[in-house]
């Protein structure tokens, strides 16, 4: 028997030892409810076509396959193309997702949408789709992260849903989570949880991996027409680790094909703010799936850090958490630094503005490149615009621009 | 005969319920939260359950969200929750002690570590509210073969296709979420109530505790009279979060448990 990675989760939710559903009883019932009814959902035909046509007409897929010539020639070795997830409608890939989960929604007869984020980008495809779809929609966010991304929070107001800022813990993303899961099981008749990450209770992280498989999929189509065959690397960056899967999936089960996952390192794994679970994590419970947690020797959650909203998670979806037990996929970590160095190449190189947690995966792909024969192909998610980002971006620069007068002077 | 099938036993020859209290382990610090666990037989608890701190309690409303940051503010951990109970058990042999929290401090102490240190230290049941039953193999199993009971939650959403898989392998009593939602937020009516002791006595005869937003004398009685025990919880720890000394939260606490007792005890005249 040829061994495949591509076919979990099991039954019970479970990739090896990581996932399962690890819920109170109040919500058991739905999240069987909604296995089952994704099972459907996937085998009907009807569904299939109406996710496709809005995936086609209202996202704007397929998202390109772009060779980055410029960074090519800058590094100097592997040949960069860049998956342009950041095209979609809504600058990101969190769209793919919650145009998926909407249209079960739908089918399931649901009239609210609840949804967590942290930079905002699911934020925003929620209440983009509950718009679209005319659901009222409620979307739980930090306030560390409400500070940090305005535009966002403005944007979800336009489209109509009601932003309730979480000031639990250190508000960020992973409060935000908690407060929508209490708002799940006080709502359990009409509610929805849009879940933006390839995490939580099964089936989440199977759902969420299948409705970003397309990523993976459109990209071995455009690569076999770029290049005739298919590339020798494939990199993305990993907070819950939705837009890593979603290109990975595809090419799990093609050995010749390395598979790079980058977390994000903050400051540097070793001085303890970093939100890279699984280099500076070990397996725990928390948010219905087991995996890789950032947590203290008496199994309490710790504060993740990342200059990027999106990464700044104590956790990884259950399927990563595998593939890195197994060791399928390298995962590497890349600090606030060195992401905001790619961030700036890659801005000054293409014209491309990347999202930083985007520019994780960047920050890697540069590192690799230079040492790379030129006919190595090399495949980036370049998940997210950076568009977001800009407040955070001015002040990191004007911060680097005061040490160096410090430095100076 | 376990302390809990005891406990239960004897109050029905009294022919009334059980007041289940609940308190978080080490809050607001290690010495307040053992003068109260210490305190609340004498103060008429007939069954303790016992919070594990945890910094995600996913299910639980305001009032324990900040109880479980006090206690963890103040240095509690798992060993020293299991120590608390080694010492109220000095004191105290027939009170029922259930140890009730969330699956990640006990997967990292160590499973069979906890069920060994547990038992000993005179634990008599658990309550972990993200351990469904199609987790049974991770604790419940393990820790019902040790000897220590396996509390299971229902809920309004449990139906009765699901209740028998709730319900196999429930041991000690059967909680029931009379609400669905967080700690601490809305109550059932007694109309809804009496349909959920209906409903699940057609499918256990385990004790049935009735919880969620219960918090005076008055509707723990009301409760008394249609269920075997009735679970408080936010309000017991509310007055520990408005005492304004560690002697003011012990006090707060006994003597709300005190009016809850009486409540209880007088609910079927």
């Amino acid at each position: 028997m040829t061994q495949s990675y591509s076919h979990g989760p099991d039954e019970r939710g479970l990739f090896g030892p990581f996932g399962g559903q690890f819920v109170a009883e109040t919500l058991m019932p739905l999240i069987n409810d909604l296995a089952a009814e994704y099972e459907a959902a996937k085998k009907d035909p009807a569904f299939l076509e109406e996710l496709a046509y809005f995936q086609r007409d209202y996202i704007g897929r397929p998202s390109p396959l772009y060779y980055a010539e410029r960074l090519s020639e800058h590094f100097g070795g592997a040949k960069i193309y860049l998956k342009r997830e950041e095209l979609n409608h809504t600058g990101a890939h969190k769209i793919n997702n919650c145009i998926g989960q909407i249209l079960l929604a739908k089918r399931m007869g649901k009239k609210r949408i609840i949804a967590e984020t942290g930079a905002g980008m699911h934020g925003v495809a929620s209440a983009t789709v509950a718009a679209r779809f005319g659901l009222e929609c409620v979307v739980y966010m930090g306030t560390t992260d409400i500070d940090r991304q305005q535009a966002n929070v403005f944007r979800m107001k336009l489209l109509g849903a009601k932003v309730i800022p979480v000031t639990a813990g250190t508000g960020t993303l992973k409060d935000a989570m908690n407060e929508a899961l209490r708002d799940w099981v006080t709502n359990v008749d009409n509610t929805f949880y849009l879940i933006g990450t390839a995490a939580g209770p099964h089936p989440y992280p199977a759902m969420v991996r299948d409705f970003q498989a397309v990523i993976g999929r459109e990209t071995r189509a455009q690569i076999l027409e770029h290049e005739g065959r298919l590339p020798d690397s494939v990199v993305a960056c990993i907070g819950g680790g939705s837009n890593a899967i979603g290109l990975f999936h595809e090419f799990l089960d093609e050995p010749s094909v390395q598979i790079v996952g980058v977390e994000a390192a903050g400051h540097g794994i070793d001085t303890g703010k970093h939100a890279a679970s699984m280099a500076g994590g070990k397996p725990g419970v928390l948010h219905g799936n087991r995996t890789f947690l950032l947590q203290d020797a008496d199994g309490q959650i710790t504060d993740a850090h990342s200059i990027s909203a999106g990464l700044d998670y104590p956790g990884v979806g259950p399927e990563h958490a595998w593939l890195h037990h197994i060791g399928r996929v390298e995962y590497v970590p890349i600090t606030d630094d060195e992401a905001m160095q790619a961030f700036q190449h890659c801005c000054r190189l293409e014209g491309i503005i990347p999202a930083l947690e985007s520019s994780h995966a960047l920050a890697e792909a540069f590192k690799r490149a230079p040492s790379l024969p030129k006919d190595h192909l090399m495949v980036v998610n370049l998940s997210g615009r950076g568009d977001k980002d800009m407040q955070t971006v001015m002040h990191y620069l004007s911060l680097d621009e005061k040490a160096a007068e410090e430095t100076r002077a | 005969m376990s302390r809990l099938q005891s406990r239960f036993a004897a109050l029905k020859q009294e022919n009334r319920a059980a007041l289940v209290t609940f308190v978080t382990a080490g809050d607001p610090d290690y010495a307040t939260s053992l003068a109260i666990l210490k305190g609340l037989p004498e103060a008429g608890a007939d069954v303790i359950e016992l919070g594990m701190p945890f910094t995600d309690p996913m299910a639980d409303g305001p009032a324990i969200q900040l109880a479980n940051i006090r206690a963890l503010g103040g240095g509690q951990n798992m060993v020293k929750t299991l120590q608390m109970v080694r010492e109220f058990r000095t004191g105290n042999q027939d009170t029922p002690l259930v140890l009730m929290g969330y699956y990640n401090p006990i997967f990292v102490y160590g499973v069979d570590r906890f069920i060994a240190d547990a038992k000993e230290a005179g634990v008599d049941g658990l309550i972990v509210v993200d351990l469904p039953p199609e987790h049974n193999d991770e604790l419940c199993d393990p820790a019902q073969a040790a000897g220590i009971d396996f509390i299971r939650l229902t809920t309004p959403t449990t139906d009765d296709a699901r209740l028998p898989t709730v319900l196999n392998g429930s041991s000690g009593f059967v909680y029931y979420v009379s609400v669905a939602g967080v700690t601490g937020a809305g109550a059932a009516t007694m109309d809804q109530v009496e349909e959920a002791v209906a409903r699940l006595r057609r499918h256990t005869d385990l004790p049935l505790c009735i919880g969620f937003g219960i918090r005076t004398p008055e509707h723990a009685a009301e409760v008394a009279k249609r269920a075997d025990g009735a679970v408080v919880g936010s309000a017991l720890i509310d007055k520990i979060a408005k005492a304004a000394s560690p002697a003011e939260a012990v006090s707060g606490v006994l003597g709300l448990c005190r009016e809850l007792a009486e409540g209880v005890r007088g609910a079927r005249g």
